[in-house]
C-alpha cells in the first residue's frame, strides 16, 4: 500500500504537479499509512484460526471490477486524445491564486468538514468509561 | 508516455480498489481499498489537468488536493468508527456486523 503511494506521488511529480506529489507524500504517506498502521495494530488479535479473508462473494467481486476496467479501458482507448506528449506543468503562483479565488468556497467548505471530522474522531475515539468518570 | 497510459493506470488502480472494496471482510482492509479508488480518481484528475490545453487553469490539481483533504477527513473518520465496532464487537469483519437486520 504504502509503495502505491509512493509511486503515486512520482507519477504526480512526473504530471508536473509537483504540489500534489508533495501533499501525497504529506497526507498517504505520512498521515494515512500511520493511522491505518495504527489501526491494524491495535485490531489484531493475533488468532490462529482466521477465515479466508476474502468473501463468498469474492467470484462476482473479481467479475465486477473486471468489467469495471475493461469498460474504463475501452473508453480510453476508444476515445482519440490527441497524440501530444507534452505536459503542462503547474505554476505554483497561479494555481495559488485560483484556489483563493474561484475555488475559495470549497476551500472554506473544506476547511469546515476537516473540522467536523476532528470533532467526530474525538467523539467517537473517546472510551466510554471517561464519560461516567465526567458525570 | 500518453494520456492514455496514465488513464489505463488509474483504471487498474480503481478496479483493484473495487475488488478488495467489494471481496474483502475486513473492514479496515475495505477502508484501504476506498484510499486506493480515491487515489485512482486523483491520478485522473491530474492527468486530464497535465494534458488539457483548451483550458489552461489549474482546476485538476486543485481538485485533486481537495480530495485528498476529503479523504484524510474519511479515514479519520472511518478508522475511528471501525476501532470503535471492533472494541465492542471484538471482530473487524463486516459480516458479523448484522444488527440492524436482526
Amino acid at each position: 500500500m504504502m509503495v502505491c503511494f509512493g509511486s503515486l506521488a512520482g507519477m504526480y511529480a512526473l504530471l508536473g504537479a509537483p504540489i500534489v506529489a508533495a501533499a501525497q507524500v504529506l497526507i498517504y504517506l505520512g498521515a494515512i499509512s500511520v493511522l491505518i498502521l495504527f489501526a491494524i495494530m491495535l485490531t489484531q488479535a493475533g488468532d490462529a484460526n482466521l477465515p479466508s479473508p476474502f468473501h463468498r462473494q469474492v467470484w462476482a467481486a473479481a467479475l465486477v471490477a473486471l468489467v469495471a476496467v475493461g469498460l474504463i479501458g475501452w473508453a480510453v482507448t476508444a476515445t482519440d486524445w490527441g497524440n501530444s506528449t507534452v505536459i503542462l506543468g503547474i505554476v505554483l503562483n497561479t494555481m495559488a491564486a485560483a484556489l483563493f479565488n474561484a475555488y475559495a468556497l470549497p476551500f472554506e467548505v473544506l476547511s469546515l468538514l476537516l473540522l467536523a471530522a476532528i470533532i467526530g474522531a474525538i467523539y467517537l475515539a473517546r472510551r466510554p468509561e471517561d464519560d461516567e468518570k465526567a458525570n | 508516455m500518453g494520456l492514455q497510459a496514465y488513464l489505463i493506470v488509474s483504471a487498474i488502480l480503481f478496479g483493484i480498489g473495487m475488488f478488495g472494496f467489494l471481496a474483502r471482510r475486513n473492514a479496515i482492509l475495505m477502508l484501504i481499498s476506498i484510499e486506493l479508488m480515491l487515489n485512482a480518481v486523483n491520478l485522473s484528475l491530474v492527468a486530464f489537468n497535465a494534458y488539457d490545453y483548451n483550458s489552461p487553469n489549474d482546476a485538476g490539481a486543485i481538485f485533486a488536493l481537495l480530495v485528498m483533504a476529503v479523504a484524510a477527513a474519511e479515514a479519520t473518520v472511518g478508522l475511528a468508527l471501525v476501532i470503535a465496532i471492533i472494541r465492542t464487537r471484538q471482530t473487524p469483519e463486516v459480516d458479523e456486523y448484522s444488527d440492524l437486520k436482526e
